[in-house]
């Protein structure tokens, strides 16, 4: 193989508390589609921000064409040569696309643009993409797969080596998808290392070349995408357990007869969720496994209701209900513990003893106010309980560490007595003692009789505890596993399929 | 100011605020406490400024539980003018007596709110662009009720609720804090202030938790709307008669100065009535010290701005961490 064109060694990165990359290599060479993989938090934002002049990094080093570089912005790093375009298009709808894309170098003349100039430019631009189209429209009233498009003409502007492109393919239609990789394989001809980060495998080996492997900030693997079968990437991607957690077993003195609570049929919503079947009996945790973006937190909120499915049916008990709201569903008794904690699970500057008792309080209705006193008992009750470690009840949750704030949502749904808890990622960013904490109370909920769906992207979670897994794939289920059958190989296989 | 509980010390900036502004009106004018009994009445600066505050209090506290959601309202001093412009309209054309005029207007007010929390809550259109429609359209159709005319009335009724005095107090002045103790009984009895803190707070993770944002929402700013038109009754009834122009105007910036001086964050969540009243006693004292003290008029709204300024700064996080290292 020839010369890199960017060399990148043992680029470290810290933000106060936590290490985002340490000690990452990556090395991209001409014509190339190069795919970076990694799950939710592996780095490949953070690589791509100091690749691109974002960030700065700490340690390690840089090199274009055998010279080190060091981008302090990122206009910088595109004068340099390397040229991103992000998931979210950040190109302005209004404007039409020969303003898009001539935007801070419209051509001149005595001083003022001259548009009839900047027009040809524009289509210029577009030409090697092959794309032929009105760019005197506003870029809005294409389709998404089209603004994508002038997005990646508008990087291309200038002397391009390296396009990096995260995630362009996230609201495409296959269709879309192969008009875009037409359009990178056109540029690969060029002699352009191209970065493509996604979540799709299929799409991977569609279209790249090679592929790295991010976990936890540091590279866990750099191969050809020939040489690497599926099953060895998603090992790579979802890890092998350093230190297997303990299956923490079920209390089976007497196996009780299965008492089903919830079943799902064909549940979905357009660009959200294909189809998903799912089921849960009383006492029983199910496992929901499958890489970022399969759409395992879309089947939960579609349960919940915090989004309305448009397909599908479900049933409670065996009686079929269609859930309208979050709040229609605690009144079914049901309780969601949602993945983004911050965002949607705490309100900060309220106390550990209102955020306990905030369901509750709304399941029973604003003027029948749940009184002091019963309030105190409750939040004390809980806090020794879970063990949730807070100098006093009146302490505001935004204050406590992520571990205990996960144990005041918890708590928030157990006083409300749930038949169905749903657990979306119950131990993300949570200190290792907290995390064992958490799954022994997990299990000994559904020891009492609770149903549960839990969705991890931790493996070693999901074997420890689950009954039964299901697992997804690209927004549909793929396979289920039995309680005898579930093991860490069996659903990395199953992901891999 | 370890000593000091975290409710407690909510209250510290505020307090410290208007009492240097009436220690600083003793130095000024040495007659300025004094209190005189004439007729039964009680007469001099501090009662004045119990009086002259008592619409301001009224629009601060709805305003209080609108900044509690993350809202803000920028139509009270339009919703004043409505309500004093159907008050007159229907004592004097109409004919009508009080008791059916008073409910009345409350329930017009409460349409002019609902009408806000409609746009916002259930139209997603932001606080501060759903309320100025009817900041701008409200005293046009205040105009519009009187004609264009400012409509003067007389009716026993209206004249003790706006200028009477009840035990030598002003009748007004007890009205808004009986109130204020009605508004903090429904919202801290009930779980609405919960909800309405916790909407403000986090409103994604309140729709998991079960609240119905919208609701809340909508009640904030119905409530705001009722305070606006207890507001109007009181000015018109004061002046008995409706001046669809100036009625209120401009009484929602020092509404939401008096909310934030009371230490709420615009960007909703905790609220305190009791806090927020001391705001308007700040803002209160202040424009009618500026009147006494001599200052010339074209003074007051500088002065007014330098000590809100200052109030702000001392509250300010930024250097209460500053403090605390």
């Amino acid at each position: 193989m020839s010369v890199p064109i960017l060399t990148a060694s043992g680029i470290a990165k810290s933000f106060p508390g936590v290490r985002a990359l340490d000690g990452v290599d990556l090395q991209l060479f001409p014509g190339e589609v190069h795919a970076l993989l990694g799950e939710n938090g592996a780095g490949k934002s953070t690589l791509i921000k100091v690749l691109t002049g974002i960030y700065r990094r700490d340690g390690g080093d840089m090199r274009l064409d055998g010279e080190t570089i060091d981008p302090l912005s990122a206009r910088e790093a595109q004068d340099l040569g390397i040229s991103t375009v992000y998931q979210e298009v950040n190109l302005v709808p209004t404007l039409t696309v020969t303003e898009n894309l001539t935007l801070e170098r419209q051509p001149r003349r005595f001083g003022f643009i001259d548009w009839g100039a900047a027009r040809r430019q524009a289509e210029a631009m577009l030409k090697p993409l092959g794309l032929d189209i009105d760019v005197s429209r506003p870029l809005g009233s294409y389709s998404i797969a089209i603004q994508q498009l002038v997005a990646i003409a508008r990087a291309l502007h200038g002397d391009v080596k390296v396009l990096i492109l995260d995630e362009p393919t996230a609201s495409l239609d296959s269709k879309e998808v192969g008009v875009l990789f037409d359009v990178l394989r056109g540029l690969k001809a060029r002699g352009i290392a191209i970065v493509f980060v996604t979540h799709f495998l299929d799409q991977v080996y569609a279209i790249s070349d090679r592929i790295t492997v991010l976990r936890n900030g540091t590279q866990v693997g750099s191969h050809l995408a020939a040489d690497l079968p599926r099953l060895d990437l998603v090992s790579l991607m979802l890890g092998k357990a350093a230190e297997a957690l303990p299956h923490i077993a079920r209390d089976q003195k007497q196996p009780a007869p299965r008492v089903p609570v919830l079943e799902v049929k064909g549940i979905g919503k357009k660009h959200m969720l294909d189809e998903v079947d799912i089921s849960a009996a009383k006492g029983e945790i199910v496992g929901l496994a499958g890489l970022l973006g399969s759409g395992r937190s879309e089947t939960v909120k579609l349960i919940f209701g915090a989004e309305r499915a448009d397909k599908g049916s479900l049933a409670l008990h065996g009686v079929p209900v269609s859930i309208r709201s979050p709040r229609h569903a605690i009144h079914l008794g049901l309780a969601f513990c949602p993945e983004d904690r911050k965002h949607e699970g705490i309100v900060g500057e309220l106390s550990v003893r209102e955020n306990i008792i905030l369901a509750l309080q709304a399941k029973r209705g604003w003027r029948k106010r749940i009184r002091r006193a019963e309030q105190i008992r409750f939040a004390d009750e809980m806090i020794l309980a879970l063990g949730i470690r807070t100098p006093d009840r009146e302490k505001p949750v935004g204050q406590l560490s992520g571990g205990n704030q996960q144990k005041v949502i918890l708590a928030r749904w157990l006083i409300t007595q749930p038949q169905l808890l749903l657990l979306d990622e119950p131990t993300r960013g949570i200190d290792v003692g907290a995390h064992a904490e958490i799954m022994r109370l997990i299990r000994r909920l559904c020891d009492d009789g609770m149903a549960m769906v839990m969705v991890s992207s931790e493996l070693e979670e999901i074997t420890a505890v689950a009954d039964r897994v299901v697992v997804l794939r690209d927004r549909r289920r793929v396979a289920e596993l039995e309680r005898s059958d579930v093991s860490q190989p069996a659903i990395i296989k199953a992901i891999a399929q | 100011m370890k000593f000091l509980t975290l409710p407690g010390r909510r209250w510290l900036w505020p307090s410290i605020a208007l009492v240097v502004i009436l220690l600083t009106n003793l130095l000024l004018s040495p007659g300025f406490f004094s209190v005189r009994i004439v007729d039964d009445h009680l007469y001099g600066s501090l009662i004045d400024i119990l009086h002259r505050g008592t619409p301001l209090a009224f629009v601060a506290l709805g305003m209080a539980v609108v900044i509690a959601t993350g809202g803000i309202d920028l139509s009270v001093g339009a919703i004043i003018a409505i309500c004093g412009a159907t008050m007159a309209v229907l004592l004097k054309g109409a004919g009508l007596s009080p008791a059916l005029v008073l409910p009345i207007v409350l329930l017009v007010g409460l349409a002019c709110g609902l009408w806000n929390g409609l746009l916002v809550a259930f139209l997603d259109i932001q606080p501060i662009v759903a309320t100025l429609i009817l900041m701008v359209a409200g005293r046009g159709i205040a105009q519009m009720i009187t004609d264009g005319q400012i409509v003067t009335f007389h009716s026993d009724f209206f004249s003790l609720i706006g200028s009477g005095f009840f035990l030598g107090l002003p009748v007004r002045v007890l009205v808004v804090i009986g109130f204020a103790i009605l508004l903090a009984l429904l919202l801290r009895r009930t779980a609405l202030g919960l909800f309405l803190e916790s909407v403000g707070g986090n409103a994604a993770a309140s729709r998991l938790a079960g609240i119905e944002a919208r609701w809340i929402r909508l009640a904030a700013y119905a409530v705001s709307g009722i305070c606006s038109a207890l507001a109007g009754i009181v000015l018109t009834a004061d002046i008995k008669g409706a001046d669809a122009n100036n009625a209120g105007l401009w009484l929602e910036l020092d509404a939401i100065l008096a909310v934030v001086i009371g230490g709420a964050a615009l960007k909703g969540g905790r609220f305190a009535l009791g806090l927020t009243l001391i705001g308007v006693l700040v803002i209160q004292s202040l424009t009618t010290s500026i009147l006494v003290s001599g200052l010339p008029s074209q003074y007051t709204l500088v002065v007014k701005a330098i000590v809100v300024l200052a109030v702000l700064f001392l509250q300010s996080p930024r250097l209460q961490r500053l403090r605390s290292k």
